[in-house]
Formats: C-alpha cells, sequence, structure tokens
C-alpha cells in the first residue's frame, strides 16, 4: 500500500526518530511511504485554545495536502484525533471543507489502526527484549477507541515483556496549553502518573502520543527513575538485527 | 410577578430561535430501546437487592404474617407500634406490643412510636426498592417516616422487574416515597454506613409466594 | 453570614495552593476513587447503559428545545393541583419571592433540604439579613454550614473534609446551634451520622416551613422529585407546613414515564447505587397528608442565556450527578473551592461562564481548567460532551479583549505553521541553537521546568532528513 505519512510537527521538530521509524518499520513490512513536503500541523494546539481560525486555515492546508492519500498515518493520537474527531466541527454544513474533511478522514489512521486494521498485520516482526507498560493516553482511549490494537501487537513483539499500568486510564496532565496555564495541576498528574510508571518496574514506558510522552518523560528524568519513554513506532520497528537503543 | 413570567418565556423564546418553528416537541425523537427489566426472576433478586442494602428480609407463608409480624417486634423489643388505620387487624393480631392506630397522631406522637407496620404499592426487585403510596394499608408518609424501625409486608404479587414497569404502575398524584434500605449517607469520606434521621432499621416481610 | 466565593482567585491560582495541600489532595484521592469504583459496578451491572444514556440526553434535548412549551405546562399542572407557582428571573428575584413567602407564614426559622439552586443564590445569607434562620439538614452541607466552609462537590460538599476534621467540626460548633455533640463523640463515620441524627431531630419535628430544590419537575403531571438518602429530605418534605421548592427552569422533564430513564440513570451515576436510599415525589398539597401549602419558584438566573447558545446548551441537560467531578483527575488535585462556585469540576467549568458570562477573572479561566482528557464526556449519563463545549467557550474568552501575549504567539505560530518551508526554516534554526536551551528556563517557560525536563532538541529535524535520503546523503538509512 502506498502511504502518506503525516508526521506531525512536534514528531517533525522534537521527535525526528519517531518518523524514521514508521519509515522503517513501513518499508519492511513492504509498503511505499511518502512525505508530502507541503504538510505542517494539524491545528490541534489552536484549536483547543480557541484559536478557531487559524485551526481552520490548518485544516484547509491538510486536507489540501493529503485528499488524493490512499491512505494518511497520522503518528500521534491527539492529531489522528483532532482530524477525525474536531475537523468535522470547523467547516460549515455544506462548505467545502466540510464535504473534503468527510471524505478524507475515514482514511486517516493512527498507527496502531492503520496495522491492525487496514494492513490487517498484529506481528510486525519486531524484537524489543525489553519490559515495557503502555500508557493508552486519552485520544487514543477515549476519542480514537484504539482498545486492545496497542496491547496486541505489542504482546506479539519478540522478547518484550509486557506490564500492567496502574490507572492507565488517566490522564498523564499533558493537555497541551493546560500544562502551562495549569502549570502545577498538570505537573502534579504528571507526577502520579510517573509514579505509577514507576512501580510497574519496567524499562519503558510505550505510548502511541509524543506530547503524553514528553510530559510523563520529563518527569521521569526529573526524578531519576531511568525509566526511558518511546512512541510505539519505534518499539515496531526494532529487530534483531538494528534493534531500538534504550 | 406576572413581569417575569412573561420576561422568561421570552426569553426562552428568544434563545430557541434556531428551532424551527413548526417543529412539535414529539418530533424530537427520543429512542426508547432500553430495557424495561434487566431480571425475569424477580423474588430472588429482590431478596438479594434488600438484603445488599442491608434491609433485614423474612420470608413468610401468608397464614403465619401475624406471628412473624409478632416475633420481629418482639426481637427488636417494640412496646408500641403505629399502624394505618386501615392496617388489617389480623396482621397484629398476635403481637404482645400495644397497637396504635394513626387517626392524625402529633408528631410528637409518633415521636414517642417504637415502630411502625405497613404495606406498600409496589416494590421493584432489581433495585431493591420498596415504593408507598399512601394507600391500602400504607398511611400518611409521617407514620413510616419518624418511627426508627419499619416492618414492611411486601406481597409477592406487588413485586415488579425493575423501574419502567414500577413508574408506568404507580400514580403520581399520590404523594410517593421509594425506599431501598434503611436510611443511609455517604457523606463522610463517601464510605456508606447506614442510619440516619430516616429509619434505621427497615425489615421486610415477604408473603404470598 | 455565611462565607460566599466572591473575591476568588481565578482557577490556576487557587488550583496551584490547593495541589500543595497534602491533607487536601489525600482526602480527595480517597473520596474520588471510592466513588468512581461504586459507580463503575452500578452502571456495569445494566448492559442497556448506552440505550438509557440516549434516552435520558434525547428527553433532555426535547425539553430544552420546547422548553416554553414545557414551563406553561408544568405551571399549569402544579396550580390545578393546589400548588403556586413564581417566576424569578434572577438570583435576588429568587431570594426576595422565597423571604417573602417565609415572612407571610410568621415564622423566623426554616430547615433546607439539600439544593443546588438555593446554593446558586445564596438563600441562606438572603433569609439571614431578614432575619430568618435557614438550617441545612443534609449531613454534608450541615458539615460545611457548621464550619463556616464552602461547598467543594455537588453531591458530597463537603467531600474535602475527612472523618477526623469532621468530628473536630461538630465538638466546636454544634452546641452553638443547637443540641451539643456528645463530649466522647468517636471520628466512626456511624458515630457522627448519629451526631447529626440527635442534633437535627427536634429541628425537624418543630420547624414549620421547609425550603427544597426538586431534582425533577414532571411537566404533564406537575410532580416534583427529590432523591436522597438520610431521610432528612423526607422529614421537610412532610412534616412542615409550608413547603417551597426552588427549582431550576431546566429541571422538566416532559412527561412522568419519562421518570423510569432518569430514576435508573441519577442513582447509579451519583452515588453508585441501585436507588438512593429514599425518593420522593408529590403533585401538590395532599390532603391530610404533608405540609398544606406549597410554592414553586421557578428560577432563570442566567439559563436562558445558557439556552441561547447551541453548542453550549447542552450544559442544561446536568441532572447534577456529580459523576464528571469524580471522575475527574483535575478536580481529584484541586478539589471543588478552586472553580469559585457551587458548581465545581467539568460540569461547573462549562456551566459557570455560561451563567455568569467570561468577564469577570475566575469564570474566564474555568474553560481551561481541563486538560481536556475526556473522562467527563464519558461518564456523563446525558452524554454532555464537555471538551467540545470547554473547546467552544475557549474561543469566546479570547474573541474579547485581553490575551494579548498569546494571540501574538498563535498568530505568529499559524503563521509559520501555514507554510512547510518556512517550518523547515524554523526547525534548522532551532537545531543549530539547541545547545543554548537551559534546563530550567526563564520565564514563562519555567512554568514546564520547574518540574518537568525539556526533550532534547535534535540536530535534524524529520523533515531534512527526508529530504537528505531523497537525495542520497548521509544517514539516508531510516
Amino acid at each position: 500500500m502506498r502511504i502518506a505519512l503525516f508526521v506531525t510537527c512536534v514528531n517533525d521538530t522534537v521527535f525526528p526518530d519517531t518518523g524514521r521509524a514508521v519509515v522503517r518499520l513501513l518499508e519492511r513490512l513492504g509498503h511505499e511511504v511518502v512525505f508530502p513536503e507541503a504538510q505542517t500541523c494539524c491545528g490541534q494546539m489552536h484549536y483547543n485554545t480557541g484559536y478557531r481560525r487559524e485551526a481552520q486555515r490548518l485544516a484547509v492546508s491538510f486536507v489540501k495536502t493529503f485528499s488524493d492519500a490512499d491512505a494518511v498515518l497520522v503518528p500521534s493520537g491527539s492529531c489522528a484525533a483532532m482530524i477525525r474527531d474536531n475537523y468535522p466541527r470547523l467547516g460549515e454544513t455544506g462548505s467545502p471543507l466540510d464535504r473534503e474533511v468527510a471524505e478524507l478522514a475515514p482514511r486517516v489512521y493512527d498507527l496502531a489502526e492503520l496495522l491492525v486494521d487496514a494492513l490487517g498485520v498484529v506481528d510486525v516482526g519486531a524484537y524489543f527484549p525489553h519490559t515495557v507498560t503502555y500508557h493508552p493516553t486519552c485520544h487514543g482511549l477515549r476519542v480514537l477507541g484504539l482498545g486492545e490494537r496497542p496491547y496486541t501487537l505489542l504482546r506479539a513483539v519478540r522478547g518484550l515483556e509486557l506490564r500492567e499500568l496502574d490507572g492507565a486510564t488517566e490522564c498523564c496532565g499533558f493537555g497541551g496549553t493546560f500544562a502551562m496555564k495549569n502549570a502545577e495541576v498538570s505537573s502534579a498528574m504528571g507526577w502520579d502518573k510517573a509514579r505509577s510508571v514507576a512501580t510497574t518496574g519496567a524499562e519503558v514506558l510505550c505510548a502511541v502520543d509524543n506530547s503524553c510522552l514528553m510530559h510523563i518523560g520529563g518527569v521521569l528524568n526529573r526524578q531519576r527513575s531511568g525509566v526511558r519513554v518511546m512512541h510505539l513506532a519505534e518499539i515496531l520497528a526494532s529487530t534483531e538485527e538494528e534493534p531500538a537503543r534504550i | 410577578m406576572t413581569g417575569s413570567r412573561e420576561r422568561i418565556l421570552g426569553r426562552v423564546r428568544a434563545a430557541l430561535a434556531d428551532v424551527p418553528r413548526d417543529e412539535r416537541p414529539d418530533d424530537v425523537a427520543v429512542p426508547r430501546d432500553y430495557a424495561s427489566a434487566h431480571t425475569g426472576d424477580p423474588i430472588p433478586t429482590l431478596v438479594d437487592r434488600l438484603e445488599d442494602y442491608k434491609a433485614i428480609v423474612h420470608r413468610v407463608a401468608t397464614g403465619e404474617l401475624a406471628e412473624a409480624i409478632a416475633e420481629t417486634a418482639r426481637r427488636r423489643s417494640l412496646a408500641r407500634i403505629v399502624v394505618p388505620p386501615d392496617l388489617p387487624t389480623e396482621w397484629t393480631a398476635a403481637t404482645s406490643a400495644s397497637v396504635v392506630r394513626d387517626d392524625g397522631l402529633a408528631v410528637d406522637q409518633l415521636d414517642a412510636m417504637d415502630g411502625v407496620v405497613t404495606g406498600c404499592a409496589v416494590a421493584v426487585a432489581e433495585t431493591g426498592t420498596i415504593v408507598l403510596d399512601t394507600g391500602a394499608a400504607q398511611g400518611r408518609r409521617a407514620i413510616s417516616l419518624i418511627p426508627d424501625v419499619h416492618l414492611c409486608v411486601v406481597r409477592a404479587d406487588q413485586v415488579v422487574n425493575g423501574v419502567p414497569e414500577a413508574v408506568a404502575q404507580l400514580d403520581p398524584h399520590q404523594p410517593l416515597t421509594w425506599i431501598s434500605g434503611p436510611s443511609a449517607t455517604s457523606d463522610i469520606e463517601l464510605d456508606r454506613v447506614e442510619g440516619v434521621h430516616g429509619p434505621r432499621i427497615l425489615e421486610v416481610l415477604l408473603t404470598g409466594e | 453570614m455565611s462565607r460566599t466565593f466572591v473575591g476568588m482567585p481565578d482557577f490556576p491560582t487557587a488550583a496551584a495552593e490547593a495541589t500543595r495541600d497534602p491533607q487536601l489532595r489525600h482526602n480527595l484521592r480517597e473520596a474520588t476513587h471510592t466513588i468512581r469504583d461504586k459507580r463503575d459496578s452500578a452502571v456495569g451491572e445494566l448492559d442497556d447503559w448506552a440505550q438509557l444514556r440516549a434516552a435520558g440526553k434525547a428527553i433532555k434535548d426535547r425539553t430544552l428545545r420546547h422548553l416554553d412549551v414545557y414551563l406553561e405546562q408544568l405551571e399549569s399542572a402544579i396550580t390545578a393541583a393546589g400548588g403556586t407557582v413564581h417566576w424569578a428571573a434572577d438570583a435576588d428575584e429568587a431570594n426576595d419571592i422565597v423571604t417573602r413567602l417565609v415572612r407571610d407564614t410568621g415564622e423566623r426559622e426554616v430547615v433546607k433540604v439539600k439544593s443546588m439552586a438555593t446554593q446558586e443564590i445564596e438563600l441562606n445569607n438572603a433569609l439571614e439579613r431578614a432575619g430568618i434562620n435557614a438550617y441545612e439538614t443534609d449531613l454534608a452541607e450541615l458539615i460545611v454550614q457548621l464550619g463556616d466552609d464552602l461547598p467543594s462537590h455537588i453531591l458530597v460538599p463537603a467531600i474535602h473534609r475527612n472523618r477526623a476534621e469532621i468530628r473536630e467540626i461538630f465538638l466546636r460548633t454544634m452546641a452553638e446551634w443547637g443540641v451539643p455533640a456528645p463530649e466522647n463523640l468517636s471520628d466512626h463515620p456511624e458515630a457522627l451520622a448519629e451526631a447529626a441524627r440527635v442534633h437535627l431531630r427536634r429541628r425537624f419535628l418543630d420547624t414549620k416551613v421547609a425550603i427544597s430544590g426538586a431534582n425533577f419537575a414532571v411537566a404533564d403531571t406537575g410532580t416534583l422529585v427529590v432523591l436522597e438518602s438520610e431521610g432528612n429530605g423526607r422529614m421537610c418534605l412532610t412534616l412542615p407546613e409550608t413547603l417551597i421548592s426552588v427549582v431550576g427552569i431546566e429541571k422538566i422533564v416532559p412527561s412522568w414515564s419519562d421518570l423510569d430513564v432518569f430514576l435508573q440513570l441519577l442513582p447509579r451515576s451519583s452515588t453508585g447505587e441501585r436507588m438512593n436510599p429514599y425518593t420522593s415525589t408529590w403533585t401538590g398539597p395532599a390532603e391530610g397528608d404533608g405540609p398544606r401549602n406549597f410554592h414553586v419558584v421557578l428560577l432563570d438566573n442566567g439559563r436562558t442565556d445558557t439556552l441561547a447558545d447551541e453548542v453550549g446548551r447542552q450544559a442544561l441537560r446536568c441532572i447534577r450527578c456529580s459523576a464528571c467531578l469524580n471522575i475527574c483527575p483535575v478536580y481529584e488535585r484541586t478539589g471543588g473551592h478552586a472553580y469559585g462556585s457551587v458548581y465545581p469540576g467539568p460540569i461547573g467549568a462549562i456551566l459557570n461562564p455560561q451563567l455568569h458570562g467570561t468577564s469577570g477573572p475566575v469564570d474566564a479561566s474555568l474553560p481551561y481548567a481541563s486538560s481536556l482528557c475526556g473522562a467527563c464526556y464519558e461518564v456523563c449519563p446525558v452524554a454532555i460532551d464537555i471538551p467540545e463545549v470547554l473547546v467552544h467557550l475557549r474561543e469566546q474568552v479570547v474573541s474579547g479583549s485581553g490575551h494579548a501575549m498569546e494571540k501574538a504567539t498563535m498568530g505568529a505560530a499559524g503563521w509559520l505553521l501555514n507554510d512547510g518551508r518556512r517550518l523547515g526554516l524554523a526547525q534548522r534554526a532551532l537545531g543549530a541553537a539547541r545547545s543554548m536551551i537551559p534546563r530550567r528556563a526563564p520565564g514563562p517557560a519555567a512554568a514546564w521546568t520547574d518540574t518537568r525536563d525539556l526533550p532534547e532538541i535534535p540536530e535534524r529535524s524529520f523533515r531534512r532528513w527526508w529530504r537528505d535520503r531523497a537525495n542520497g546523503g548521509e544517514g539516508g538509512q531510516p
């Protein structure tokens, strides 16, 4: 399959390893990845902070960039949720944006959805000999409804031991601008989440959203916990020949 | 006062400018595909749920009701029992407690009673609820409220499975009291404890099975 | 005079302080986790919960879209049943009406059933100014009133207090109001409940006027419905001679039969019980049973402004169950006082700015008092999409004056992000400057770095790597 990668602005700028892992993984599975260079940002931060017009402009640009794609991979649960759940609220009913979003949104996937639903693969041939715990992230859990998909993918990874995370469904406290506007509450939530992660004894905390991982990882680092955070793509891209470093 | 009535109704209508003028309330569809009940086995369910909320249940053969009431009153040391005016006299025929028929007792007289015996209108199995509607053998609301021990007689044919069946049977023009166990509170650390202002003991006598 | 929320600081300030109070954090964590588990099991018992929720939402939408019809229907049904209906456009008018009705009875004391509407309008203070003492009878309300405290939860206003604190409040204050607490009072919940029973018993038996709210008002029959647990509600609704019920205009359900949905949704969402211990319904005064005089005050107080907002309107579906507070990770850490209103938590964050407008600092900060995690929407028994309304209200806040710095930043980010080439150039600049980013940042960024490390900024963005690879450049293999 020819898959258009919308890497997202945060991954592009701060977490390029995630994008590279996605490319490696999908090419290993025999698919073609394209990266339309006109892409920028889904507009989530603008939308969630109340800047609807700016978000609308970015939605228009996204739709224009990806309208021809067979499948769009968004390796960030919250950005995928922004496109699928909030873009339909941005265009007036019957407007060109409204129609184009309705047409494109069903072909927009998070990584776990792309693999399990569109490509029909659970065992991606990965090797990752480490203990891992998974944080489902709010958008992955409640908006996209990823359910068991990420766990199924992780359980199929050779060498990986999955540890259950206490209070997994609770928000980590990132919340975009919430992390700045209500910094104390945000970090109180982050510290509680980091404590649950540390209690599992896992070496790696995995999620489908680097924004949440940046937040929890920032706390884990500050606590010198030694727990490393990794996007699902990086674990699935890891093989015996080219193991991911942790 | 009339001014505010018109003002509020005017504001409501202005606020609803987006609602098409020809839309009628029933045009807003309400899906009613929820279940009418979640159990098909009402009596055991009722017993289970009543006990779960700390009511005490006795399953009593029809001919043995008077003795069961007498025994419960004895066990609870009830010296004075208030009953609604139309309570069947045979229900309290065996008790040695003094039985007072409510003919409009003052609250202080009610407060001097140790217990009350009533019937009920309906019982809801899956929520463990008994509904009093002030009808036959129930009396006015105050008599089942002030005494600390409530003995409630429920006939098996008064038990329905779920809430929707009870709502459908009851007459809203009667004052209704839905009772699920003894009074309780969760206001301290959300920890449920039984026994506050309402009767602290609810004993249910289930007959006619 | 009881304390009020007037003059509270904005949410971030009050919330920051609350998160630093370990006792409060502990009390809230214990309580919210307990009730979450109870709700989960009570809801899990019903395999048609989704259908009940859809029906509850639709019934409330039907009511709201035709509220004028139902208000008039309710008024005539109550009147036909022998009650008197009053209309109050705002808090002052409602307080005036209730004060006058109490004065007309010649009484100077009233007992109260827990009611959010009367908290909202600060009725107790208004009555006090008129020389009338209002006694709260719900245990949690009593704790708040005796402690001269503020409510912090819709269902359990004293949720921020643990048993030891409650014992101390009872010992210190009960004597001043009536029957004192026993000297050897323990902090067992049973003993505290017993102390409340003894303290209020005489009051229930003697007081001639009661004030209540209502969980539901049934338009086609004129029936009012109150759900409670302790029996204080039954006492107030049954023993006095006069009953005055203050009811928000959104409390209406169209028909008696609609209660089959709400009597399943509310207890399970609220206290996590299959059914609360007591539910009372009444339709006007009953012959020889209960209050002879019955008044209903229908309250607007900002509700019609909320109704006018097509997105925000859904907040009026709320049945005040508190499930959104109990599940909310923000509420769990801040408690209710930080929200500056009797309506705290996620529902408060969307209700207060709509009832009062967003011009005040507290109300303008509330739409941001959420990480938009969506847990509130998931548990809401009438499917209020709280995150959707929060974002909608944020739009209103930023469209007003202020937020100059943020608008400039968002504008610049929007400009930068609207063009892939511009973004690429900015990434290069960031990559080059990466060694200069301090571990602890100054200025506004300190909000992040005070408690969290920043990620390392990579030298090369994904975009540049992709291009390098296409050009067969170094590091081309993914």
